[in-house]
C-alpha cells in the first residue's frame, strides 16, 4: 500500500520510511517564517538561513506597542545574521510573500505562527498555522510534529462560470462538508488545470477554516510555470504513490457552482448560493488579507466598479496582500480605477481582516468580506455581522449597498 | 508521573473559535484583560465564574482559527484540562504545547450537566463523571507529546537545554 502526497512528505522529513494515519511524526522543518515580533531572550538559533522574517499584522506600526515590536524584529535580524528579511517598504502578508518570492519550494515542509499558513499547500509545500511557543521550538531546534490524519481525494472537473470563483469553491466545500478537523486534503483532477495560482492560494488559505492539517496541491504545470524566475532552489515536487489510500474521496463539477457567502458566525456548514442572501444591507466591504489580496482580486474588483460609484453610506477598502502586488495594481490601473469609484485603497497587512487596523466594524454594522474569517468580533465590534464572499460578490455588493450577485453587476 | 486531571466542568459547544478565546482587542491589552476578554461575546461574565481546577467541556472543532496563546489564557483562569467532540489541530497544538492536557473524546457533551466533576487520565483516554458514575473513553495524548505535557510545556524545555532565557509573557509584547 502505497502513501499518498501528504505522507510522502512528511516521510522524507523524518527518520522513518512510512507514515500512516494515526502516527504522530517528529520533522525537519525547511522553512520557519515569523512575523513582526521576535522575542529578544532567545540565545541560540537552529539555522539562520532558515527564516524569513517579516512584518505583515501590524505595519506601518498602528500603535508605540507595535513600533516596539517591529524594533526588536530588527534587532534580531542583526542579531543572527537573517537574510530573508522584508523591512517595511518591502513589506506583505506573510503567505503572499512566500509564494510570491518563492521563499519555499514543492516538496518542502514550512512552519509560521499565522494559521493561514496551509495557504503555501498551493505551492506543493506541506505548511500549516502553529502556535507562538512552538514555534519558539521550531526556531531553536528546526524540528517540529505532526499527527498524521487521514486525508481526503478533492477531484475537480470541468470549468468555473462566469464570475465564479476558486473562492467560491472553498466557501461550498465547507458548506457541503463541515469541517475536516484533524484531516488533510489533496486536490485532484482536470479541472484544476482551469485554477491559477492566484485560486489556489485563496483556497489553500481558507483550507484553515476547515480546520484542515494539510491542504495541498499537485506542483503541475500551473505551478512549475509559476515558480520559474521566482523558487529560491530547485525542487522535485511530491505526489501520491499510484497505490495511495484516501478516506474518502469528494468530487465536485466546477461548472454546477453559483457564487457562495457564508453567513456569519463559522465556516462549517454555513454557506448558502448567493441568490438566498441577496439585498442584505453592508455597511463595509473588504477585498483583502493572505486569502484575497492578489493582483487578480484587484482585476475583477476593477473591472467590476470601472465607471460606477461605490453606494452611498458604505465603505469600500481594499488591501493589497504585498507592496509588490500594490505597485503591480497602479501600474495596470487598477488603483485608479478603485479609487474612482469610490473605494480606499490600502497598504498591504493583515489590518482589517483581523480587527487589527484599518477599517474596523462598529457595534451594529454588517460587512461583506473577500478575507479570512466571519467570527463573531472577528473584524472589530463583536456586534457586528460578517458575510463572506469572493472579491466579485464584494465589490459588486458595494456599489449597490447591499448583498450583490456579481452576475448581475 | 500523574497523567489526571479531575475538576468541576464548564460546558461550551461547537465551533468555540480562538476570536471568543482571546478577542483580536485583548491580543495586546495586559494579561489580567486578556483573562476577562475571554469568551465574553459568547458568554459575559463567564471569566469570573471560573475557578481554578476548574475544566472545559466543548463541542466539535474546538479552538479553530488563530494561532493565538488559547492554553496559555486557559491556565491564567486556571482550567486544569479541556476535553472536547473533536479539536481542530492548531487549538490542540496551542495547548500540548504551553503543557495543558486536551483530550478528544467524542460524546463527552451528553456525559456531563454543566458543574459535575470529571476524572480524566489524558494517558489512557478514560473519562468518568464523577458525580454520575458514567464513564467513556476518548484518545489518550500520544506517547510521543505526554512529555511536553509533562515537562510544562516546549518552553520549560527550552530553557532547560539553554536555548531560552525565560518564558514569553503574553499580552505585554505580543
Amino acid at each position: 500500500m502505497g502513501m499518498n502526497a501528504v505522507e510522502k512528505i512528511l516521510a522524507n522529513h523524518s527518520e522513518v520510511d512510512v507514515v500512516r494515519p494515526g502516527d504522530v511524526v517528529v520533522v525537519d522543518v525547511d522553512v520557519v517564517v515569523a512575523f513582526d515580533y521576535m522575542r529578544d531572550d532567545v540565545l541560540k538559533i537552529h539555522d539562520p538561513d532558515k527564516l524569513v522574517l517579516l512584518h505583515d499584522h501590524l505595519v506601518p506600526a498602528p500603535t508605540i506597542a507595535a513600533a516596539n515590536n517591529a524594533k526588536k524584529m530588527r534587532e534580531f535580524v542583526e542579531k543572527f545574521g537573517v537574510k530573508n528579511y522584508f523591512p517595511v517598504g518591502q513589506h506583505g502578508i506573510s503567505h503572499v510573500l512566500v509564494a510570491q518570492e518563492g521563499l519555499a519550494v514543492p516538496g518542502e515542509i514550512l512552519a509560521n505562527a499565522d494559521s493561514h499558513t496551509c495557504s503555501s499547500g498551493a505551492l506543493n509545500v506541506l505548511a500549516r498555522g502553529m502556535g507562538p511557543s512552538e514555534m519558539t521550538f521550531i526556531l531553536c531546534k528546526g524540528k517540529t510534529w505532526y499527527p498524521v490524519g487521514p486525508t481526503t481525494k478533492v477531484v475537480l472537473t470541468g470549468e468555473l462560470n462566469e464570475r465564479v470563483f476558486p473562492r467560491d469553491v472553498i466557501h461550498y466545500i465547507a458548506g457541503q462538508y463541515g469541517d475536516f478537523a484533524g484531516r488533510n486534503l489533496e486536490w485532484h483532477g482536470d479541472g484544476l488545470a482551469n485554477i491559477d495560482m492566484d485560486g489556489r492560494l485563496t483556497m489553500a488559505t481558507i483550507s484553515a477554516e476547515l480546520s484542515v492539517e494539510f491542504s495541498l496541491f499537485p506542483c503541475d504545470d500551473v505551478l512549475k510555470d509559476y515558480l520559474k524566475g521566482r523558487a529560491k532552489r530547485d525542487f522535485e515536487g511530491v505526489g501520491p504513490d499510484d497505490d495511495a489510500e484516501y478516506e474518502t474521496t469528494i468530487e465536485i463539477d466546477l461548472s454546477t457552482l453559483e457564487p457562495q457567502v457564508v453567513l456569519p458566525g463559522h465556516v462549517a456548514h454555513n454557506s448558502r448560493d448567493i441568490s438566498e442572501v441577496i439585498g442584505r444591507k453592508v455597511d463595509q466591504a473588504f477585498i483583502g488579507s493572505c486569502a484575497n489580496g492578489r493582483l487578480s482580486d484587484f482585476k475583477i474588483a476593477a473591472e467590476i466598479v470601472e465607471g460606477k460609484k461605490v453606494a452611498d453610506g458604505t465603505r469600500f477598502l481594499v488591501t493589497p496582500g504585498s507592496q509588490e502586488i500594490l505597485k503591480e495594481a497602479i501600474k495596470l490601473g487598477y488603483v485608479s480605477t478603485l479609487m474612482d469609484a469610490g473605494a480606499t485603497v490600502t497598504s498591504s497587512t493583515c489590518g482589517a481582516c483581523f480587527g487589527g487596523h484599518m477599517g474596523l466594524l462598529a457595534d451594529g454594522e454588517t460587512a461583506i468580506t473577500a478575507s479570512t474569517r466571519n467570527f463573531k468580533g472577528r473584524m472589530g465590534s463583536s456586534e457586528a455581522e460578517v458575510f463572506m464572499g469572493s472579491p466579485a460578490t464584494v465589490a459588486a455588493s458595494a456599489l449597490a449597498g447591499v448583498i450583490t450577485d456579481p452576475r448581475d453587476a | 508521573m500523574d497523567k489526571t486531571f479531575s475538576g468541576r466542568v464548564w460546558k461550551f459547544g461547537d465551533d468555540i473559535d480562538t476570536d471568543l478565546i482571546i478577542p483580536g482587542f485583548a491580543l495586546y491589552i495586559p494579561k489580567e484583560d486578556q483573562m476577562k476578554a475571554c469568551m465574553s461575546a459568547n458568554r459575559p461574565g463567564w471569566s469570573s465564574l471560573v475557578e481554578p481546577g476548574d475544566v472545559l467541556l466543548a463541542g466539535h472543532n474546538f479552538g479553530v482559527g488563530s494561532g493565538r496563546w488559547i492554553g496559555n489564557t486557559f491556565q491564567w483562569l486556571g482550567i486544569v484540562g479541556i476535553i472536547a467532540e473533536s479539536f481542530n489541530g492548531l487549538g490542540m497544538r496551542n495547548c500540548i504545547n504551553v503543557g495543558l492536557p486536551v483530550l478528544p473524546c467524542e460524546g463527552i457533551l451528553d456525559l456531563f450537566e454543566e458543574g459535575q466533576v470529571v476524572e480524566a487520565d489524558w494517558g489512557s483516554g478514560e473519562v468518568r463523571n464523577t458525580t454520575t458514575g458514567e464513564a467513556i473513553t476518548g484518545q489518550a495524548v500520544p506517547p510521543v507529546l505526554q512529555d511536553i505535557i509533562s515537562s510544562g510545556g516546549v518552553e520549560e524545555m527550552l530553557v532547560a537545554e539553554g536555548f531560552l532565557g525565560g518564558k514569553r509573557e503574553f499580552g505585554v509584547n505580543a
